[in-house]
């Protein structure tokens, strides 16, 4: 009993020091408010280079809650930590960035400290956007004062104690921060460069597409050796790729900015709005990140190059392909494993008359010996899909696939999953799908509500 | 030989497995107010109800539909006593050509059994996956709304646990 209370009297004391120590650590002045900025001061050009970097950044992907005002905030990020709902950046200014001025914008971007002088989390990726140069900062920040304000107070983060201490921010910066300004590689081309400085910087791929340690810092080691995002699994695309087909740089700026490739499948999950705001940028600056991230994966091997070859060869490449839809559900014989095996018999009773039409993407599904979902070590991106199917995306072009929840118990997606990974991947079999479905119903419910406008306090500009 | 039950009863039907449900439908059973558009699922104008969801009827094989309850929009109501539903897109005229309607109306009776008061948000979101060339969608918006007010008026109207 003594021993406890003992122990329990050391680790206060410790936490109260640690507290203590990252509140000095912590510390950052107040940047004095300035009045609202009349959006006519700024440059328009300026402002126009800002939209495109906020696209390139997703700002509003994160700063805009389903069926919210843009850049209004108010948006749940789930992190392993708890819940943290994004800010209001509109130029409103007692919910918004109203009063900040360029050096408080500069220094959140830099250092994730707010106007005010409090931490900001690293859900908001300021490890990456501290490597943004000076002038594309002054071009955000023309951008966002010169949209429209709007009063919305985002709800209160959801974070456990300690975490919910702000202060602690700074034991973590000291980590994990390395400040920028990004370092150019004088080995490279120009265009790498750029790539690099986009990938890297403002387009904070890394946020998704790395492992993150037990603190939520990346893991720098393992860059891009595959993350999480949003409950889908963010791909590897470093050297370690389990794409079916080796992109190239080609493949990668036609995926990048159109949201699907032939070869490769189509951007879902999170990766849906970047591939939307990639289409509005310049095709200059997606080819860059093409070309940086096909670096990333380096030349690959004779072995990839034969059997990606082989994949391909056969293929249909144009055309809608040589048998209606309505003859396709009785094109496919069943496989002989039917009659025992039923993922054999669900994939070849509905599955089969898309994705082995003879017909290509977009207009046929794509051969599965192609899908990276298969290859991957969980099941939870093939199942979102097979669970919600892939929804029209309104205005754009590209493949779609209705989802098949509705109709498919829980036992049967498993038994498909199961199915498929050992039909169309040379992986081990997958462990924990059950977990998987559970979480993939659950998401598509929340799409269901997501069309649900949130609340908004006001409108002070309309 | 499988056992499909449709709008509360039991058929028994002779198809393969893969046999999508809308031929059924159509072909074996003469229930004909489920369309066939793309027959790939993207249009929506096969729409039918299974356990109270909206599913389309062209992708989904027979063999799904063991055990499950199909509810077409002849399980709604007749010409002579109308749903809520069909009542209120007669009502608004939501209907030019009306090859996409029928879909329509079922995926709108299945929001309104889960959400009786949606938003115009709520069925703009929830009839997505629907195609009108016609270009009623706006009538369409106001026949979902009139809609929830007949169910609702009928619901108070009737004594309780009568529906």
């Amino acid at each position: 009993m003594t021993r406890l209370t003992a122990l329990a009297q050391v680790s206060l004391v410790l936490l109260a020091g640690i507290i203590g120590a990252t509140a000095i650590l912590s510390w950052h002045a107040q940047i004095k408010p300035v009045d609202k900025a009349n959006p006519e001061t700024f440059d328009p050009a300026l402002v126009k280079r800002g939209a495109l970097l906020s696209a390139l950044g997703d700002c509003s992907t994160c700063h805009t809650a389903p069926g919210g005002k843009p850049y209004a905030g108010g948006m749940p990020l789930p992190t392993p930590f708890g819940t943290i709902y994004a800010t209001n950046i509109t130029p409103d200014d007692e919910t918004g960035i109203g009063t900040w001025s360029l050096a408080a914008f500069q220094r959140a971007m830099r250092e994730g400290v707010d106007r005010e002088g409090h931490q900001l989390y690293p859900a908001f990726p300021y490890d990456h956007f501290t490597q943004v140069s000076d002038d594309d900062n002054a071009a955000l920040f023309a951008f966002l004062k010169t949209r429209p304000a709007v009063s919305a107070r985002a709800p209160d983060n959801d974070l456990p104690f300690p975490l919910n201490h702000r202060p602690i921010l700074a034991g973590w910066n000291l980590l994990f921060l390395s400040k920028g300004p990004f370092q150019p590689n004088p080995a490279q081309s120009a265009e790498w460069n750029r790539g690099a400085y986009l990938v890297e910087g403002i387009g904070h791929c890394g946020a998704c597409h790395s492992p993150r340690n037990a603190l939520g810092a990346e893991k720098r080691a393992q860059a891009f050796a595959g993350g999480e995002a949003e409950g889908w699994h963010a791909f590897t695309i470093n050297a370690a790729s389990k794409s079916p087909v080796p992109w190239t740089v080609d493949s990668l700026d036609a995926y990048l900015s159109a949201g699907w490739h032939g070869l490769h499948g189509v951007a879902r999950g999170p990766m849906q709005a970047v591939s939307d705001n990639l289409s509005q940028v310049p095709a200059a600056d997606v080819h860059a990140m093409a070309v940086y991230v096909a670096a990333l994966m380096g030349t690959p091997s004779a072995q990839q190059t034969t059997k990606g070859d082989a994949l391909v060869a056969g293929l249909p490449t144009t055309g809608t392909g040589s048998k209606p839809q309505s003859a396709g559900s009785q094109t496919v014989p069943l496989p002989v494993t039917a009659a025992s095996d039923p993922g054999a018999a669900l994939y070849a009773n509905a599955c089969a008359s898309c994705h082995e039409s003879g017909r290509p993407v977009p207009f046929g599904g794509i051969k599965l010996s192609l899908s990276t979902s298969l290859q991957a070590e969980s099941p939870r991106n093939l199942i979102h899909l097979i669970v919600s199917g892939i929804p029209a995306n309104p205005g754009l072009k590209g493949p779609m696939m209705p989802g098949f929840g509705a109709v498919l118990s829980d036992q049967q997606v498993a038994q498909l999953a199961t199915y498929l990974r050992a039909t169309f991947s040379s992986q081990p079999t997958w462990t924990g799908i059950e977990s998987e479905v559970a979480a993939a119903r659950k998401a598509s419910k929340l799409a269901d509500l997501a069309g649900a406008p949130m609340q908004i306090v006001s409108t002070t500009s309309r | 030989m499988m056992k499909l039950n449709v709008n509360g009863a039991d058929h028994s039907i002779e198809a393969d497995p893969d046999t999508p449900l809308l031929y059924v439908l159509r072909d074996d059973l003469q229930m004909n107010a489920a369309k066939y558009g793309c027959g790939l699922g993207q249009c929506g104008a096969c729409t039918v109800i299974v356990d109270g969801e909206a599913i389309f009827s062209c992708i989904t094989p027979l063999m799904l539909l063991e055990g499950r309850k199909v509810t077409t929009l002849e399980g709604l109501g007749t010409i002579a006593k109308p749903s809520p539903i069909q009542q209120a897109f007669m009502e608004e005229q939501a209907a030019q050509c009306g090859y996409c309607i029928a879909g329509m109306m079922m995926r709108a009776q299945a929001l309104l059994d889960r959400n009786p008061k949606p938003t115009d948000d709520d069925i703009r979101q929830t009839l997505q996956p629907h195609l009108c060339r016609c270009g009623t969608h706006m009538r369409i918006l106001k026949a979902v709304h009139r809609a929830a007010e007949l169910m609702q008026s009928a619901g108070k109207a009737a004594p309780k646990g009568a529906i």
